[in-house]
């Protein structure tokens, strides 16, 4: 009697710890389609066929071709190419300015104690608090004064930009920071015995040993370019040249979604797959960058 | 089960509890704390100016005269390279001052008081037009003056007090650093000069300069009606009153200001909680391919925000794919970013569809952190699965991720990218919104349309009461968290 009732409750709970294992499969399939099907959807639609899909609305194209990939190369309205260059040159002039900026006060931050090292965590944190772009208009008339953006040649514009990325990037010291919190002090000290001075423990131990940080650093102020939409519009204007990939590709599906359905979203794969890869590839340090700091604690 | 639930409502209402007793202390205390820290600066510009008249009567010559000619002291004790810095300093201040400065200064004050205007010659019909004064330039121009005469008066501080010491060292016959030892010193003791000089050099620039400028825009009628070419002027609290009072603006402010914490609160919480939901169904025990389906999630996280916001807009659009589902399945298909509520909720959904993966992988990393002896010794004192649950990985989680709470919601009220790429802030022409507002409008969205339609005045405004929203969110819960306390204690 006992072993039979035994045999039923393991059944049992087998049988509940089964259900359990399908439900959960059952969820995370539904879950999965939710967030793949649109992305699906955009490459399969970047491969429409040239009559374009717009007007049918449908899921999927009727015919398939590289027409709007082609059209990214060659379109003149909207000279996707141009963008995609720009992009990439801020962004890798940024990355550089940017992560020097973020790094040196992290450092210091993390390293030095000195009389308004107070003041300035608590200026830094104040000035984050306003919305970031309220003072876009300043920024413009700013520029504006020393003939660097309205009508002028797109490579001032492209300046302009790079110059505001990477102007304030001192203020995100807070992450680097904590990283720095956590590499001992005893190294420092060890070659402050061994006469070195501190730019020079600065440069040759502490950087070398901060490799993820820095990635982690760099990756950041590299897609901050990709991704702002807000200082890119305002400040770039109507010249389709001097645009931003964000940019053309917002206006170019605003403006006129009948022509340029398809491309918008050949478009979007030929800036997505680069990025995605990117990130993927150093998804370990974006992880550890945002839970490192908090982790420690 | 039902004890848990009731357990954790009562916790979140002990939370709220809280919080609103934080918000009510902190603005009983406010008045007190502000009078302190004016008070406090009070007494630090007091023992400041005694000590710099105490140091004059005790230097000698060559201190007194570095009072009025920088470098002095430093001439006095043959530091010749740092004597000519301090003077050429100096001179290139005045020179600036009287060539350009005090004419901002008072610029600042007038917001200028001749306009360019357009003479129509009758004879030939030809127009021709007369330079005048600009007010923004006159604003600008202004708050650069009123920076360079504080850094000047940093310098001439400095100078006075390197004087000094100069001058104390040299009386007990200690030796002075030679202008070699001053670099090398720079290199050393003193680098973190040399990088916050650099690093903050970009920071006035491009963030303060510009912050100072518009929240003086703010105090002004700058705006469509009052552009700077033909002058606007100082306007004290009229923009603030005009949004608090019981007129006109405060009929939009308000509702948009319950929308931004709504959709704040919405935002963060339900993008947490269901991202820890994900993040542990994924880690579950049995559940294989951990990594490909983490993958999938990932994948919106990688692709750049605007790409994925414009493809969602499609998607859902009067002519995107799903309403032509609808269609085909004999339903009515509409645009359903024109009803406010719809297109609130469709907002907040797609919100989760791009937040949902980053708390997942946020979570499931620090899941993987949590030490499993915890969990070994928990089984053997016979826990429940449920109870493990809730002793162990749920206070962890928290405590982990309390910081990257605070920030969230701080960064969805500023959230402008997937409001603005996803309605632009519509549906336009909801009745009781008026001046550029939608239904969707956060404040941050109100703020970049009326600075597109050159409404700066609102735009400004707008931006200080958001800055007051996150300010006082932060203050209560940082007083709440205690990560901020023990900077030290970690290194």
């Amino acid at each position: 009697m006992n072993k039979i009732l035994t045999a039923k409750k393991t059944s049992s709970l087998k049988r509940k710890k089964q259900i359990s294992r399908t439900s959960a499969y059952i969820i995370v399939v539904i879950l999965s389609i939710i967030w793949i099907t649109p992305l699906i959807w955009m490459i399969v639609q970047s491969f429409a066929g040239p009559e374009g899909s717009y007007q049918t609305g449908s899921l999927f194209p009727s015919s398939f071709s590289f027409h709007w990939y082609a059209k990214l190369f060659t379109d003149s309205t909207y000279p996707y190419w141009r963008w995609f260059l720009n992009t990439l040159l801020i962004s890798l002039v940024c990355l550089v300015l940017s992560t020097f900026f973020t790094i040196s006060m992290a450092y210091v931050m993390s390293r030095f104690r000195f009389k308004s090292r107070k003041l300035l965590q608590s200026i830094g944190l104040i000035l984050g608090m306003f919305p970031g772009f309220m003072s876009m208009a300043a920024i413009y008339y700013i520029f504006k004064s020393v003939g660097m953006v309205g009508d002028v040649a797109f490579i001032k514009k492209l300046i302009a930009l790079i110059l505001v990325y990477s102007g304030g990037a001192g203020l995100n010291y807070y992450v680097s920071k904590g990283f720095f919190d956590t590499v001992s002090k005893s190294l420092d000290e060890a070659a402050r015995i061994d006469g070195a001075s501190n730019s020079t423990i600065f440069l040759r131990i502490i950087l070398p040993l901060s490799k993820p940080i820095i990635v982690y650093t760099a990756l950041m102020s590299f897609l901050g370019p990709w991704g702002d939409f807000i200082f890119a519009s305002y400040l770039l204007g109507t010249q389709t040249d001097s645009w931003t990939v964000a940019v053309g590709l917002y206006e170019m599906i605003t403006k006129d979604p009948v022509n340029y359905y398809n491309m918008f979203m050949a478009g979007a794969v030929f800036v997505a797959v680069p990025i995605t890869g990117l990130f993927l590839f150093l998804q370990k340090y974006f992880v550890e960058g945002i839970t490192g700091g908090a982790v420690k604690g | 089960m039902a004890q848990f639930f009731q357990n954790t409502l009562a916790k979140i209402g002990q939370w709220f509890k809280s919080l609103g007793l934080g918000i009510v202390s902190f603005f009983k205390n406010l008045p007190r704390n502000i009078a302190k820290l004016f008070i406090k600066l009070g007494l630090a510009i007091k023992d400041g100016f005694l000590n710099y008249i105490r140091m004059f009567r005790e230097g000698d010559l060559g201190v007194k005269l570095s009072y009025i000619v920088m470098g002095a002291g430093a001439f006095a004790r043959k530091q010749i390279a740092k004597g000519i810095t301090y003077l050429v300093i100096e001179l290139l201040f005045i020179f600036y001052m009287a060539f350009n400065g005090i004419g901002a200064i008072g610029g600042f004050f007038t917001l200028g008081t001749e306009f360019s205007y357009d003479i129509h010659y009758i004879a030939d019909g030809k127009t021709m037009a007369v330079a005048g004064d600009n007010s923004m330039q006159c604003l600008l121009f202004g708050v650069v003056a009123i920076i360079v005469i504080f850094a000047f008066f940093m310098m001439y501080m400095m100078n006075v007090k390197s004087a000094f010491e100069s001058y104390e060292n040299s009386v007990i016959g200690k030796r002075l650093p030679t202008f070699k030892d001053d670099i090398r010193n720079l290199l050393d003791k003193k680098f973190y000069v040399v990088l916050l000089v650099i690093a903050l050099i970009g920071v006035i620039v491009f963030t303060i300069l510009p912050l100072i400028f518009m929240i003086l825009i703010a105090f002004t009628n700058w705006d469509q009606n009052h552009p700077a070419e033909s002058g606007f002027s100082w306007v004290g609290l009229e923009n603030f009153l005009a949004l608090f009072g019981s007129t006109g603006l405060s009929k939009t402010f308000f509702p948009v200001l319950l929308w931004t914490l709504i959709w704040a609160l919405a935002a963060t919480f339900l993008n947490y909680f269901l991202g820890v939901a994900l993040a542990l169904l994924i880690n579950k025990k049995d559940l294989k391919g951990k990594k490909i389906w983490r993958t999938f999630f990932v994948l919106t996280i990688a692709i750049p925000q605007f790409v994925s916001l414009l493809l969602m807009r499609q998607l859902l659009g009067e002519f995107g794919p799903i309403m032509e589902i609808v269609r085909s399945m004999g339903g009515q298909g509409r645009n359903l970013f024109e009803d406010t509520t719809t297109a609130r909720i469709i907002v907040i959904a797609i919100n989760l569809w791009v937040g949902i993966p980053y708390s997942m992988l946020i979570t499931s990393g620090i899941l993987m952190n949590i030490p499993q002896d915890l969990y070994e010794s928990a089984r053997i004192d016979g826990a429940s699965k449920l109870t493990m649950f809730r002793k162990i990985t749920l206070p962890y989680i928290l405590f982990v991720t309390g910081p990257y709470l605070i920030t969230q919601f701080i960064g969805n009220i500023n959230n402008f990218n997937v409001i603005y790429l996803l309605t632009g802030g519509g549906p336009f022409g909801v009745s009781g919104l008026s001046d550029g507002a939608g239904g969707t409008s956060l404040l941050v969205t109100w703020l970049y349309t009326m600075t597109g339609a050159s409404n700066y005045k609102l735009a400004s405004t707008l931006g200080i009461l958001t800055f007051l929203v996150c300010s006082i969110v932060s203050l209560i819960t940082y007083r709440h968290s205690s990560a901020t306390k023990n900077e030290e204690d970690f290194q």
